[in-house]
């Protein structure tokens, strides 16, 4: 910052003052749309040019292409949003960034403080209606407290368990001149996360690996939060000690998927072995997950005969779905640091015939192949949408190119988890936690900024696209070339499946009626339409779409029936899952108690 | 959660806050949001100087519930501390409560006896009503309203625990 004393400039208006703490903060970029109480900050944009504002279509959206800028680049991501229908536009992404850790500030404009209270025109109760939706939120009620809270909310957004941040800005707060103070170097008040890890804990952790017979390793977002060396880290402390490894939904990425020690991913869609080591594991390392419902399956009956270390750096997800021998608060970095020292340094790594042993056993479980399915090769067959996830995974990688990928939610969403490897973290954007419909192409949009010659491509469902479908729009303006790779099958196919499965096959409003043509719909939105109708076509779609210098839509017409396996149902346990229709059903039976569960 | 099952006890969790707008209602909403109980629940400021206002909940629920309500206060923003004063030692726990008995002939009489056996202060009086204020744990003011109820018992203010550990430990 120059050493500019406030008082020899001209006085600088509130509006002014942010965007130099936003500076100061290292913000490159904004998602946001304007609006009658934010236009003083859009004046500001106007008249300067080191912070770039994108455009979007929907508030929405604003806060998911903030998210996948974050995601993937551990930076925070910024969204501005005007007062009333602008902030509650927001929320949906505001949630979607508590449930699965993404740091974003989100700026909202506010009636000027004299009219709070007065259903003023586009007045809402915004730090009321977001108090639950972020990890903290704040009203700016004095011009002397506006540079202040810009840079203790971006502390709190990425410090400790990342997580959404709002600032509510009355329009005389904006308009008014504010003081500028640099962000302090003063430790907060009251809010001090805690990431060094308590000794002891980690010496009773390496303890059990010393002991270990059957360890594993469940491994979640947290590693991702805690920066790419986390993920190094892991990377060692496998090598180390050969425990295999399985990660949830949000921790894909931070084990390459080519590694030998990666059993795949866990939960009710992950594979059989994952499923099975967490059942009959002696050890459970549970490194930044918190045992979430759809990875546990029925509590009662989770890894029954297990010794579990959880490390997570919110104090609160400790005990609190599933109590644990030995708990370790921290940033999951450091604590993977810590334990892989100490290993290297006691020479505790488990005993090598019972690794051997347990090994052999992991090996039996991936002969199941659990994530089989057979595409017919016939010319004019039907496109399995596994398949499709495939040939995209092959030919991306052979394209050699950094390739991200965001998801919708659905079956599309299980098959690209499955059946994308990801080699590196920071590379897959889903919505895990609130399972939102329309985060995937905004997602992509901001990691495409954030990453502009990188492939980035959303893998979709045909009914959630539609839910931010406007953010084409967005593309176009800034000519990003995010690739919206549709598995079509005219159905909600994760509620047809349910349905299929828990509902007698009474497909209730779950068809996707009066769907438009999406190769017309690209190209009136000014990007490329491509279809692959028949395994024929796929190749070609695929390889067109990856060389193809804009956005596009691919519209891959797939399998209508197909359905994710395999499957624990809700309310089963881990050694219960469904392999799929034709191989046993095995002895799980969908209890009422199950059917409650979502 | 599995916290539904095994012993509830009772706790009485001090909060110390920053002095600012929204932080009850984030201590409500916590409770509130995730099903957590409340019996009772004060609030007051108790340090100008540096901002803070202490709040003391009164609340229920099995041993990993407590350790839960724990952690999730402290995961509020501006919580500086939270002391389970239930867990950590002996305390001293009362409550105010005003209390208002409408009665008249043999009932008045009854009530003023008991009145005067629990201590309470008659803080306002006409010929068919008494206001008595009354302070003690809270077993002590729900004995005194047991009695009071069929003497003519019409309206009751309580203002909920306020808590503090015995000897020189503090949580400040
Ligand atoms: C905003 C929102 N509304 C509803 C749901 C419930 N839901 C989950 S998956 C799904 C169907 C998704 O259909 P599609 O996008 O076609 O994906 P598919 O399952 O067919 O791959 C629905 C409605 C949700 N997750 N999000
Ligand atoms: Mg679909």
């Amino acid at each position: 910052m120059n050493a500019v004393t406030p008082s020899a400039e001209l006085p600088l208006s509130g509006a002014q003052i942010l965007l130099r703490a936003l500076k100061e903060q290292g913000v490159e970029v904004i998602f946001g749309y304007p609006g009658g109480a934010v236009l003083p900050i859009y004046d500001a944009i106007f008249q300067q040019n080191a912070i770039r504002h994108i455009l979007v279509r929907h508030e929405q959206a604003a806060v998911h292409a903030a998210e996948g800028y974050a995601r993937s680049t551990g930076r925070v991501g910024v969204v501005l949003v005007t007062s009333g229908p602008g902030a509650t536009n927001a929320v949906t992404g505001l949630v979607d960034a508590l449930m699965d850790s993404i740091p974003v500030v989100c700026l909202t404009g506010q009636v000027p403080t004299h009219l709070i209270g007065n259903d003023a025109f586009q007045e809402a109760d915004t730090v009321g209606i977001t108090r639950p939706a972020t990890k903290h939120n704040y009203l700016v009620k004095k011009s002397g407290d506006l540079a202040r809270i810009v840079h203790e909310a971006f502390y709190v957004a990425r410090s400790g368990r990342p997580g959404p941040v709002v600032i509510d800005l009355p329009k005389d707060i904006l308009i008014n001149p504010a003081p500028y103070v640099e962000a302090s170097r003063e430790a907060h008040r009251s809010y001090r996360p805690r990431t060094e890890p308590d000794r002891a804990q980690i010496d009773k952790a390496v303890a059990l690996i010393r002991s270990a017979k059957r360890p594993i390793l469940y491994v979640g977002g947290g590693v991702i939060n805690a920066g790419p060396e986390a993920s190094a880290t892991l990377r060692e402390l496998v090598a180390e000690t050969g425990i295999p490894c399985t990660n949830t939904l949000m921790g894909l990425g931070t084990l390459p998927a080519s590694d030998p020690h990666f059993i795949g991913m866990l939960g009710m869609h992950g594979t059989y072995e994952a499923n099975m080591a967490m059942h009959g594991c002696d050890v459970m390392l549970n490194i930044g997950a918190r045992f979430d419902d759809r990875v546990t399956g029925r509590l009662s009956a989770f890894s029954p005969g297990s010794r579990k270390v959880h490390v997570d750096i919110d104090a609160s997800n400790i005990n609190k779905n599933v109590v644990v021998d030995v708990p370790i608060v921290g940033d999951a970095g450091v604590v993977l640091r810590a334990l892989l020292d100490a290993v290297r340094a006691e020479g505790a790594r488990p005993d090598r015939t019972a690794m051997a042993a347990w090994w052999r056993q992991i090996d039996a479980w991936r002969e199941k192949r659990s994530l089989d399915f057979v595409q017919p090769r016939e010319p004019g067959s039907i496109i399995k949408p596994q398949h499709a996830v495939r040939r995209l995974y092959e030919l991306t990688q052979q394209s050699g190119r950094d390739t991200f990928i965001t998801t919708e939610v659905g079956q599309h969403q299980m098959w690209a988890a499955q059946h994308f490897g990801f080699e590196r973290p920071n590379r897959w954007m889903t919505s895990g936690g609130l399972g939102t419909m329309g985060y995937g192409l905004p997602a992509a949009m901001g990691v495409q900024i954030a990453h502009p010659d990188a492939l980035v491509i959303d893998i979709a469902g045909e009914a959630s696209i539609l839910m931010n479908i406007q953010e084409m729009g967005t593309l176009a303006q800034y000519r990003l070339p995010v690739k919206v790779f549709i598995l079509n099958n005219q159905y909600m196919g994760m509620v047809r499946q349910w349905q299929e499965l828990l509902h007698g096959g009474r497909y209730s409003e779950s068809y996707s009626q009066s769907l438009p043509d999406f190769t017309k719909l690209a190209e009136s939105f000014h990007a490329v339409g491509m279809r692959a109708t028949t395994i024929d076509d796929l190749d070609r779609v695929i390889l067109e779409m990856i060389k193809c210098d804009r956005a596009v839509i691919a519209d891959i017409a797939v399998d209508q029936g197909e359905n994710v396996y395999p499957m624990i149902p809700s309310g089963a346990a881990h050694n219960e899952m469904l392999l799929g229709p034709d191989k046993s059903r095995n002895n799980a039976e969908v209890t009422n108690a199950g059917m409650v569960l979502v | 959660m599995s916290g539904e099952t095994g012993l509830t006890r009772s706790a009485t969790i001090a909060v110390l806050v920053e002095n600012e707008a929204g932080v009850l209602a984030r201590v409500i909403g916590l409770f509130s949001g995730r099903g957590y109980n409340i019996d009772s629940l004060t609030v007051a400021a108790i340090d100008e100087d540096r901002g803070r206002s202490r709040i003391t909940v009164a609340t229920r629920g099995t041993e990993q519930v407590i350790e839960q309500i724990k952690a999730q206060l402290n995961r509020i923003v501006p919580v500086h501390r939270v002391a389970d004063l239930t867990a950590e030692g002996p305390h001293v726990a009362r409550e105010l409560a005003l209390i208002k008995v409408v009665a008249t002939g043999e009932p008045r009489g009854q009530a003023l006896q008991i009145a005067d056996a629990f201590r309470a202060k008659i803080v306002d009086t006409t010929i068919e009503s008494f206001v008595f204020e009354l302070t003690g744990s809270t077993d002590k003011i729900d004995a005194f309203l047991d009695l009071m109820r069929p003497l003519g018992l019409a309206e009751i203010s309580r203002s909920g625990v306020a808590a503090i550990a015995r000897g020189t430990r503090t949580i400040i």
